[in-house]
């Protein structure tokens, strides 16, 4: 028999080149036995939430390094909603200032990881997200 | 019966999530699943297999394309993709990025493209990519590109479910002798020589062409019609010589020639009966693999597991062979 797999869209929105981040992330969660989509450079939030729906994933992770996460993230949370896919957890990733984090917090965002956060908490965080219990890693 | 009406009224999430179940192979997938098998039939089912970095992507993506904006006259078609890559066998984990070369076909909602790990799965394909298949075809997709895991000499399920199977190989990759192996090259209906701009493509090409001589004809003669002797029968319509496309992704070069290379292969397919060949093989193949499994776990449960592993242990000291420790588990539990 199959088991369930968590599966995660690691997208990167703007128009910032700098996936160097994403790529460990999404590697960091392949090693934890996740399944990984990754979706490239540039996406868009309506390019996003389509691939959401379209893989059905339980999280989408997002890195943004432009500064223009207070545009895109709204967004993308709200395209996720109007698709009926509100159970979707969105972490992002990236340079995101103090101030913003409580507002991107209080509008859904289940976390927001900046340099130097170890991949293991990022995988905990998830997994405890997705699975709604903690599993103590 | 909520979920079957959802999506064969074009429901996409509900689509979606209920390859999702499929997947995890869960007793509610299987009977959707079950209940929309009398839908299916009707999608052309096209492989797309090569090895690693020949462009597989890139070609379902111009290809996709094309048929979402044919030229004049012809129709235009809805498309699914499944794109499978690997699963890692240490950690299970995957990273699935086919989408990467997929991204002109977003906003396109006559396109749906799922990817799919292939959890464990050696032949190339995910157990569950045949009822990822099904769900498409049921939900009214008139083509259905499968893109294998990046293959190399062994990996040919995909010959089993796909009505044309396209090779896609790249200049560069080898001479004539990989080209004479057995395996990959040889299930091919479509050869494809794709990013036809590199340095090489004329020797690559001159090796396929040269593989093709060596092809006999009476095996690729369908079943029913094999008859080398009959001359009248043995017309150009009545065998396929895979043809050889060469295309660069990048701009579309040969693109065109690819999708007529496609049509010209399906009109094959029914013209000869070899279409229904190919089905008959196609469910005897599954339905032979999925007795086996059922097979399996119906012994699994009544076996004695400190049997089992009393055998195993034997077998581990050497002090019996694997054939003797098969005869015995099988005469010894369960019947």
């Amino acid at each position: 028999m199959g088991d369930r797999k968590i599966r995660v869209l690691i997208a990167k929105p703007g128009l910032d080149g700098h996936d160097r981040g994403a790529k460990v992330v999404a590697r960091g969660l392949r090693d934890a036995g996740m399944e990984v989509i990754y979706t490239g450079l540039r996406q868009t939030p309506e390019m996003i939430a389509e691939a959401a729906l379209q893989e059905d994933v339980d999280v989408v992770g997002v890195s943004i390094l432009s500064g223009a996460h207070m545009s895109l993230v709204p967004r993308i949370l709200e395209l996720l909603k109007s698709n009926g896919q509100d159970h979707v957890k969105v972490f992002i990733g990236g340079i995101i200032p103090d101030e913003d984090i409580e507002v991107l917090r209080e509008m859904g965002t289940s976390g927001i990881y900046g340099p130097g956060t170890l991949i293991e908490t990022i995988v905990h965080d998830i997994r405890a997200s997705v699975l709604g219990v903690s599993p103590g890693g | 019966m909520h979920s079957l009406d959802s999506v064969l009224g074009g429901d996409r999430l509900a689509l979606s999530r209920l390859l999702t179940q499929i997947e995890n192979d869960t007793s509610e997938g299987r009977e959707v699943l079950s209940s929309l098998f009398p839908y299916t039939g009707k999608a052309h089912l096209i492989g797309v297999t090569g090895a690693p970095g020949t462009g597989k992507s890139s070609l379902v993506n111009r290809l996709a394309r094309y048929y979402r904006h044919p030229p004049k006259g012809e129709q235009i078609r809805r498309i699914a993709i499944v794109a499978v890559d690997p699963s890692s066998p240490f950690t299970g984990g995957a990273i699935l990025g086919d989408r990467v070369r997929m991204r002109d076909l977003a906003g396109d909602s006559g396109v749906f493209i799922r990817s799919m790990a292939s959890r464990g799965s050696l032949g190339g394909l995910a157990n569950a990519t045949t009822g990822f298949v099904q769900v498409f075809d049921a939900a009214g997709y008139d083509i259905i590109f499968i893109e294998t895991v990046g293959a190399g000499q062994a990996e040919v399920d995909i010959v089993r479910l796909a009505h044309t199977t396209i090779v896609v190989q790249s200049p560069g990759l080898g001479d004539d002798i990989q080209a004479i192996k057995a395996g990959i090259l040889e299930i091919a209906d479509i050869l494809v020589v794709n990013k036809a701009d590199l340095p090489g493509v004329d020797n690559t090409e001159r090796a396929l062409y040269g593989m093709l001589e060596l092809v006999s004809h009476d095996s690729r003669l369908p079943a029913s019609t094999a008859d080398p002797t009959d001359t009248a029968s043995n017309s150009l319509d009545s065998f396929w010589v895979p043809p050889i496309i060469r295309t660069i992704s990048i701009d579309g070069t040969g693109i065109p020639d690819l999708a007529s290379a496609i049509a010209n292969h399906h009109l094959f397919l029914n013209k000869t009966g070899e279409w229904k060949h190919r089905e008959r093989n196609r469910f005897q193949a599954e339905l032979e693999s999925m007795l086996r499994e059922a097979l399996l776990s119906r012994w699994h449960r009544k076996i004695d597991d400190g049997h089992y592993q009393e055998v195993l242990i034997r077998l581990i000291e050497r002090r019996i062979s694997p054939y003797q420790a098969v005869a015995e588990l099988l005469n010894g539990g369960a019947q």
